[in-house]
């Protein structure tokens, strides 16, 4: 029998992401809210045990979720269930690959496992997504064997102002390397501290060689709309729908958002009559200790 | 040159767009009923077949995207495209209540084959020559043709075929399954063909669509 190696699976594994591709990934807590997503038109949801506004809340070191939550989820919807894993901690990472879940985020929302070393990838079959604030960051972690990125934001906060530096930094920063002759790259590499060749596909291509994704702080339609106009694929968001006043109705309205990117008068009647939103926090009243898009590097 | 229309509610429409510029076809993004006026035909991409049906509710886009398959417009489904365009789901209860394309004879279970675990990268036996048509054959495309019968299938949380109409010509199997089938003008399968640089099976639609000769600025589709 011959061995399937992490790299034979980069085809089925990056695969999957671009077919996640033009679709809001929501995070769930209970199945009942993963059907609820489902329902709403979700193309993924990722299982945790709380949001990211509750675990800023509520403090203390946040782990990978219980295994028996995670089957729930797995049970209660056909679309793909992502979870969660701590940033370093591989043994996590080896059990919801055994949990069968279709994605791991190696996230920076759950306390660092390792403050020096990100999860080796290539020795997986399932694959991972990771957050980034900067083409630098995005790289290094694809080097690591991340077939798909999403920019950090800052989770938890309800406040898109992050999301939008990220988003704004990664791409101004592969529009800058696409404009750099063949024998700037060398430094470029250097620069951005990320290998050469992979630093060369990026500028040749114009873009990641992965689906780019926005995260962290996305709470109304128009919020995922303003991401996807400005070049992400896809969109992540947390609590801001089910911290809000009507989760089902918010989360449909952000699925047609996001599609509809550019027709404002569909973003129009989407945002009519969402109830609360989330409460929200604003970034800079969060200390820079607590600021959860610092972790990682 | 013609001007194939790629549904783009969501999932994997940049690939598809570049296959078939690459075959020398026009393209242009259809999320509304009006977007589909001129096309010589469709592609429906892979992508979450729930979300896109969802995404479609109450618009009418999809009933409208049939009633041109059936007036002859060619449609070309990868994954979730052909989910949609089965007349039969083995797996009602997720997209119950849901608007689906059908006009496609064949049954298909969704998700046959269990997560991303199970997904994978495996050759495919093409069951009829790799064109019927000299001029596409030798055309620029995106890649070369197998010479062998055989093409690259990336499968990703497949759907199967699992049972095949009397009308329907399979395309391709994959260990004696059908991965690949064609029912006049319609063109469906399994796997992501606009993944893979070999082009074999857009221009499989291509080619058995006539869709070469077709003026880009005339509907296909009078009635």
């Amino acid at each position: 029998m011959t061995v399937e190696l992490a790299a034979d699976r980069s085809l089925v594994n990056t695969g999957l992401a671009e077919m996640l591709k033009g679709g809001v990934i929501m995070d769930v807590v209970t199945p009942e809210q993963a059907r609820i997503a489902e329902e709403a038109g979700a193309v993924a949801v990722m299982a945790l045990e709380r949001v990211p506004a509750d675990i800023r809340a509520q403090g203390g070191v946040a782990r990978m979720s219980d295994p028996d939550l995670i089957d729930g989820i797995i049970d209660a919807v056909s679309i793909p269930v992502m979870a969660k894993a701590r940033i370093g901690h591989f043994v996590e990472a080896q059990v919801l690959e055994a949990l069968g879940v279709d994605y791991i985020d190696e996230s920076e929302v759950l306390s660092p496992a390792d403050y020096v070393n990100h999860i080796d990838k290539t020795r997986f079959r399932v694959p991972f997504v990771c957050g980034a604030t900067n083409l630098g960051e995005a790289l290094r972690r694809i080097t690591e064997g991340a077939s798909m990125i999403r920019s950090k934001g800052e989770a938890g906060t309800g406040d898109v102002s992050e999301a939008m530096r990220h988003l704004r930094t990664i791409l101004g920063e592969i529009r800058a390397l696409a404009s750099r002759t063949d024998d700037e790259l060398f430094v470029a590499a250097k620069e951005l501290a990320a290998p050469y060749e992979l630093v060369r596909r990026v500028a040749r291509d114009g873009k990641l060689p992965v689906v780019l994704f926005v995260a962290g702080g996305v709470a109304t339609p128009a919020d995922a709309a303003m991401m996807m106009q400005l070049g992400a694929d896809g969109v992540f968001v947390g609590s801001g729908i089910f911290k809000s006043g009507n989760p089902a109705k918010r989360a449909k309205a952000i699925v047609e958002a996001t599609t509809h990117f550019d027709d404002a008068e569909v973003i129009a009647a989407v945002s009519r009559g969402l109830g609360e939103a989330m409460v929200g926090i604003n970034v800079a009243d969060v200390p820079a200790p607590h600021r959860l898009a610092e972790r990682g590097w | 040159m013609v001007t194939v229309g790629v549904l783009a509610l969501q999932g994997a429409v940049r690939e598809h767009e570049a296959v078939l510029a690459g075959l020398g076809c026009h393209t242009r993004r259809v999320r509304r009923t009006d977007d589909l006026d001129g096309l010589a035909g469709l592609v429906i991409p892979g992508g979450e077949s729930t979300a896109i049906a969802r995404l479609a509710r109450g618009s009418g886009l999809l009933g409208a995207v049939r009633a041109r398959i059936d007036a002859g417009m060619p449609a070309l489904g990868t994954c979730a495209g052909l989910i949609l365009l089965a007349d039969e789901v083995a797996d009602p209860a997720a997209l119950a209540g849901l608007p689906t394309v059908g006009g496609l004879d064949v049954t298909v279970r969704r998700n046959a084959f269990g997560g991303q675990l199970a997904s994978g990268e495996w050759d495919v036996d093409l069951t009829v020559p790799a064109t019927t048509d000299g001029q596409l054959a030798s055309g620029t495309g995106t890649g070369a043709d197998p010479t062998d019968g055989r093409m690259r299938g990336v499968f990703i949380r497949a759907p199967r075929i699992e049972r095949v109409g009397p009308g329907v010509e399979v395309l391709a199997v994959r260990d004696g399954e059908p991965v690949a089938v064609r029912q006049g003008p319609v063109v469906a399968c399994t796997f992501h063909p606009e993944l893979v640089p070999d082009a074999t099976l857009h221009r499989l639609w291509l080619a058995g669509a006539d869709l070469h000769d077709t003026p880009s600025n005339s509907p296909v589709a009078p009635s």
